[in-house]
């Protein structure tokens, strides 16, 4: 099945063999997109049950410290008398509920979210592209220097970052870069995605807020450029062993040649797919360095929301960063299909 | 049953597999023994195992009660504090010792329980054909995918925090990565003749799963959980400095937790951060290497980059 490398060369047309006019790489897409929708499915329902082995009293919970009336209070008690399975449909019929509603924020869960999700995909974006760049080329460099020097100090040093939790490097980096421990002059920010009072929209304040996120955006690089770079070096070195290199270098190719335009694009392959799956890692790391940096995003209401604790919200942040990661699984399955038509067959 | 034993040498079939596993056993050990940074990683985990076994008798337990802490606050490392003290006035390497116990404890059991959730999933996925091991593989894919920190938060939000749920909360979330590794392996040995010839032989399921596929697949196993105790400590690091540790226990992340909250970074207090977090990063970087190091031993391929 590997020899087949176009759809167009399966010997037997798909629209014999299926009847309908699908080709194996819709097929593969369709197929792709179905388990994710399964994924999510079992996401809300997981969701609903996880939350339903809360102890304590379920109504106190969401109405803690909340000015609620009596009617209200009666409406929930009524709607938790129901039989399990008769609540159980009546969330599946509208699982993104606009009337659930943070204890914490008083306002529906989802109008909480909206704003903090800008300042997430800021920091997690920038720190991902960041570490996948810098990261590939230091794993390419150090598997083509492999066992010299370079080698030897990016594999160490990395290892030892991959090792770290992401939240302490932050704080150590606050405590020198911005606080000024050891006589360094604190120079950037203590927090905060931007100076209070400046607007955001100007050239000024995208500079303001590039300054804010320094000090993140390099933690998270840093903490995930070691893993891509562990990741990519690895797979370089199996694909150094192939014989179409062998081949390429008789042929008479400068090295760099030899590894530019041969190893590095099927040593890419694996690596795309652990940086997509790895997302979900990712979306971890934006939860501890918001805290740390005091940015208003996803992280720091999930910080919150654990610290209510405010039920509502966590539930819905949890449906959201699963959904997210489903769909980054999704993107990276059929990216994969595209770079490698051999995973469709 | 796996050797055919001459008359002559009347040794149980049972003594002929465990002398050919203990030489097995012996051969990986010798050659870890040359491997200088597994032996370095072994040598990170025996001092702080060392470390988290002594305590009582290295610092009294009444050096971590707030109430009889003699220390000045925020005190910057000196001869009687060699790693300061912390916003209290306690040692803060007094914190650090205690601390190792409950981070490796919680970093050990946590790994046991996710080795033993991850290798049963993933020899019976490997082994059972058709819809039972289509939707074993299925339900592993689920939780692969669900992204594992906000998981392990909402299950300790909703738990409650103890030290033992910690240690479900992370064992229950850690466990997808093992199966599916354990699940390709399984499949690889299904494939074999003697497992053929143990189901012509009318061996069962469990016998099969039990006798022949779980002592193939163990070396994978154990060079896995080297791995995964360093995740699992990083998982306890990061939910208790989230605050969902046990609020009784001193762990790493949980004195990390209280340096954050009481203002260690904007006091410049960096010996009460610098400590626990050094600590972690030793033992999960010794950790890593114990695995990397037993990976490029029972690679199959050998190559071992």
């Amino acid at each position: 099945m590997a020899l087949v490398a176009e759809p167009s060369a399966v010997p037997l047309p798909a629209r014999a063999r299926s009847g309908r006019r699908i080709g194996p790489g819709t097929r593969y897409a369709l197929n792709q997109i179905a388990g994710s929708l399964a994924t999510f499915l079992f996401v809300i329902v997981f969701n609903f049950f996880l939350f339903r082995i809360l102890p304590g009293d379920p109504i106190s919970l969401y109405t803690k410290g909340r000015d609620v009336s009596g009617a209200r209070i009666r409406e929930l008690q009524a709607q938790l008398h129901q039989p399990i399975w008769h609540q159980f449909i009546s969330y599946m019929r509208d699982p993104f509920s606009q009337t659930a509603e943070s204890v914490k924020y008083n306002s529906p869960v989802w109008d909480v979210i909206g704003p903090r999700v800008w300042p997430t995909l800021l920091l997690v974006g920038t720190a991902t592209i960041l570490a996948t760049l810098i990261g590939v080329w230091l794993g390419i460099r150090s598997a083509w220097k492999r066992g010299q020097r370079f080698d030897k100090v990016t594999t160490t040093t990395t290892l030892i970052f991959y090792s770290m939790p992401e939240f302490w490097f932050g704080m150590i980096l606050l405590i020198v870069f911005s606080v000024g421990a050891f006589g360094i002059p604190g120079f950037f920010p203590v927090g905060g995605l931007s100076t209070p009072g400046v607007d955001i929209n100007t050239p000024a304040g995208w500079v303001d807020v590039a300054w804010h996120l320094t000090l993140p955006v390099t933690t998270l690089t840093v903490i995930y450029l070691a893993e891509y770079s562990l990741i990519m070096r690895a797979s370089l070195i199996d694909e150094m062993g192939q014989d179409y290199l062998k081949t390429a270098r008789a042929k008479g190719l400068l090295d760099r040649m030899v590894r530019q335009r041969h190893a590095v694009p099927n040593a890419m392959l694996p690596t795309t797919t652990l940086i997509f799956m790895n997302l979900g890692f990712v979306v971890g790391g934006a939860i501890t360095i918001e805290d740390v940096f005091s940015i208003p995003g996803l992280g720091s209401l999930t910080v919150d929301a654990i610290n209510g604790p405010d039920i509502p919200l966590l539930q819905s942040l949890f449906v959201l960063f699963s959904g997210a990661v489903i769909l980054a699984n999704l993107i990276a399955n059929l990216l994969y299909a595209k770079l490698d038509p051999r995973v469709r067959t | 049953m796996t050797a055919t034993t001459p008359e002559a040498r009347p040794r149980s079939a049972r003594a002929v597999t465990w002398t050919r596993r203990r030489r097995s056993w012996a051969r990986t050990a010798k050659a870890f023994g040359r491997s200088r940074s597994g032996m370095l990683g072994l040598g990170i985990f025996i001092v702080f195992a060392l470390l988290a076994l002594l305590a009582p008798l290295l610092f009294p337990a009444s050096e971590l009660d707030v109430t009889k802490a003699t220390g000045p606050i925020f005190g910057p490392p000196s001869l009687t504090y060699w790693l300061g003290t912390d916003d209290s006035g306690r040692s803060v390497l007094a914190l650090v010792v205690w601390g190792a116990r409950i981070s490796l404890l919680v970093g050990l059991c946590a790994t046991v329980l996710s080795m033993v959730i991850g290798t049963s999933m993933g020899i019976a996925a490997g082994h059972y054909r058709g819809f039972r091991g289509g939707a074993l593989d299925r339900l592993t894919d689920w939780f692969l995918v669900i992204p594992y920190l906000p998981l392990a938060i909402v299950m300790a939000s909703v738990l409650g925090r103890s030290l033992l749920n910690i240690i479900i909360v992370i064992g229950v979330t850690s466990w997808p990565g093992t199966a599916r590794l354990i699940r390709a392996q399984t499949l690889t040995v299904e494939g074999r003749p003697y497992l053929e010839r143990a189901k012509a032989l009318g061996a069962g399921n469990l016998h099969q799963m039990g006798k022949h596929v779980l002592p193939n697949v163990m070396p994978l196993v154990l060079a896995n959980t080297t791995l995964a105790v360093s995740i699992s400590i990083l998982s306890e690091t990061t939910l208790s400095f989230l605050g969902l540790g046990d609020p009784d226990a001193v762990s790493w992340g949980s004195i990390l937790n209280s340096a954050f909250s009481a203002g260690a970074i904007s006091q410049g207090a960096w010996w009460y951060l610098a400590a626990p977090g050094v600590c972690v990063v030793l033992v999960v970087l010794g950790f890593n290497l114990i695995g990397r190091a037993l990976e490029d031993i029972l690679d199959p391929y050998g190559d071992g980059a």
